[in-house]
């Protein structure tokens, strides 16, 4: 039985030693570069005396980063993920909270994580990958491994103002991508482009289908993303067949009309998710690929990546929601009603997951680990793990879950997940600042952010983007004397709602 | 002129678009910018953007910007 993820590059590289793995304009590398400079930095963090414990790696996103992922799970540790796309105060909090002995860099980004205040050892990919293969040192750290043990912490947005370290295992990853990649039908011929950023989960489908099945991936430029005709030209120009992009990337292209112009030609396979498909959007799509497979998939970080999936079978009204369909193989999708008792169909439930791919929790935070990561209420008879969304969802006539709502504030905005607390508790810390609330206006995709105090709106943006990753910074922004109260005293989400809604009226 | 900054601006309060003339070379504007950009001006000047016009040089200062929409209005 497969304990480990290695075992797919190892098992690969015997096949496709020359073959391309990872590349992106710069740099490129094959199957036997990737084992190769993956053992040696595993030698370097094992000759350290590392084991079990984080390895920050901090590298301008290339396929190199990924070497220094597999890097350090080589060395039996897990690699936390950090970019600067995330900003300097997040990624501060990161360090602190793990607080890693060692960090690999590369030349863009050494000098920045020392002035940050990191206090471990940052090390230059290009020094580490010269270190001599310790075949005998690898081989007892791989006999001591369990399958248990973990592979990442990824950090997503949490509504204190602290992220949480998703922590996932070998287990988990395993169950999620032989079945990820079983509904994709990925296999040698497979031609990934890459979207999604390195420092989350999503990007495990192609990082991990990639040496699992012996495909190849391109790594975009992300300004290709803002200029549709070139992001058509690059997955032109690799033969991109496979991708699985969040939904704003694909209506990027089809909004701009770019497909009456130019189709991608070699695309064949399209999985999406993360967010809702528009359906005006998506018949552009159908239309200039008929012959593609789309594919929906849904999932928290919390449960590796994805849980369930919906391969489009049938035309959607305007109105329509896409559905999320069924869960993978190994996992179940239990819609749990307020009082516990599962929902009928057509009823309202909360999503809660059960299986393999449930992760670990969230990293040194036991009381937020324990909020969402509960005991399954329907067994009382041993401990089984399940985890709760906070996404509402229903079973349609057909039989397919349908994702409706969130619980809470919890909102998906270009694809990331972001707690509208996150930002207000940022903003809160402003000088000056009284009070602030955040909406989300669903219609034009926009995070609006209220606030009262005495900075200038554009002085409280320019400092957001010194705390806040890029995509979590409001839209729009409007200063107000005081913030409206509920009778309840709380800030009036709704009437903030009615005002902005009222506001566009009055504009157009 | 004054509608498309108002449109800028509000994006990004603390960058001076009529002056700035890299908008695109120094990562001021990401994707979601454009494709705002690109939908306030179907909004407030009933001209849509052609994909063929979605290029960096027409996203890099106000002013091209600007002149891309009276190219377009001309047109219709």
């Amino acid at each position: 039985m497969q304990r480990n993820i290695l075992e797919y590059l190892e098992e690969t590289v015997k096949i496709y030693p020359e073959k391309t793995a990872y590349a992106d304009e710069e740099s490129l590398l094959v199957f036997q570069d990737v084992i190769y400079n993956s053992k040696a930095i595993g030698s370097y963090l094992s000759n350290k005396g590392l084991y079990r414990e984080p390895v920050v790696v901090f590298m301008k996103k290339s396929p190199e980063t990924i070497a220094s992922f597999f890097g350090a799970v080589y060395a039996g540790c897990f690699y936390v993920p950090l970019d600067e796309e995330m900003g300097p105060l997040r990624i501060k909090m990161i360090l602190e909270k793990v607080d890693p002995k060692v960090a690999i860099c590369d030349q863009t980004t050494i000098a920045k994580i020392n002035e940050w205040g990191f206090s471990g050892q940052a090390c230059l990919y290009n020094d580490i990958i010269e270190t001599d293969i310790d075949e005998s040192r690898l081989g007892f750290v791989r006999d001591n491994q369990l399958d248990v043990d973990p592979i990442y912490t990824v950090f997503t947005s949490g509504s204190t103002g602290m992220p949480k370290g998703v922590t996932a295992n070998h287990r988990s990853v395993i169950d999620y991508i032989d079945n990820l990649m079983e509904v994709l039908k990925v296999d040698e011929n497979t031609v990934f482009g890459n979207q999604t950023p390195f420092y989350f989960d999503a990007c495990l489908k192609e990082v991990l289908g990639t040496i699992k099945c012996g495909a190849t991936t391109y790594i975009i430029p992300k300004s290709n993303f803002m200029f549709p005709l070139k992001l058509v030209e690059f997955l032109n120009k690799y033969k991109v067949n496979t991708v699985c992009w969040v939904v704003t990337a694909l209506t990027m292209i089809s909004s701009f009309k770019v497909l009456e112009k130019t189709v991608p030609e070699y695309l064949h396979t399209i999985a999406f998710g993360s967010e809702v498909f528009p359906i005006k959007q998506f018949k552009l799509w159908r239309q200039h690929l008929p012959n593609a497979r789309f594919i929906n998939l849904y999932g928290p970080t919390e449960a590796t990546g994805m849980s369930c999936y919906y391969e489009v079978d049938r035309d959607f009204d305007l109105d329509e929601a896409i559905p999320i369909g069924k869960p993978f193989k190994n996992t179940e999708v239990m819609l749990l009603k307020e009082d516990n008792s599962r929902a009928e169909s057509g009823e309202l439930g909360e999503i809660c997951i059960r299986g393999a791919s449930v992760t670990l929790g969230y990293y040194k935070d036991h009381e937020r680990t324990a909020q969402v990561f509960v005991q399954n209420p329907l067994n009382d008879a041993y401990p089984e793990i399940i985890y709760k969304t906070g996404d509402l969802g229903k079973i349609n006539e057909r039989g397919e879950l349908i994702f409706v709502s969130r619980k809470d504030y919890q909102i998906k905005h270009m694809g990331h997940r972001i707690e509208l607390g996150e930002i207000e508790a940022s903003v809160n810390t402003l000088d000056g600042i009284r009070n602030s609330c955040c909406i989300y206006h669903k219609e034009t995709s926009k995070i609006i952010l209220f606030y009262s105090g005495i900075p200038e709106v554009a002085e409280v943006i320019k400092n957001l983007k010194t705390k806040l990753p890029r995509h979590m910074i409001p839209n729009h922004v409007e200063t107000m004397e005081r913030l409206p109260l509920t009778s309840n005293g709380k800030i009036d989400r709704v009437f903030l709602s009615n005002e902005y809604a009222k506001k566009k009226g009055e504009i157009k | 002129m004054k509608t498309l900054l108002s449109i800028l601006k509000d994006l990004h309060p603390e960058i001076d678009f009529e002056t700035h003339e890299q908008l695109i070379d120094k990562g001021v504007l990401d994707s979601f910018d454009i494709v705002t950009i690109a939908a306030e001006i179907d909004n407030e000047y009933g001209v849509s953007i052609p994909a063929d016009a979605i290029v960096p040089e027409n996203f890099n200062s106000a002013k091209a910007l600007y002149a891309l929409i009276e190219r377009l209005e001309e047109e219709e």
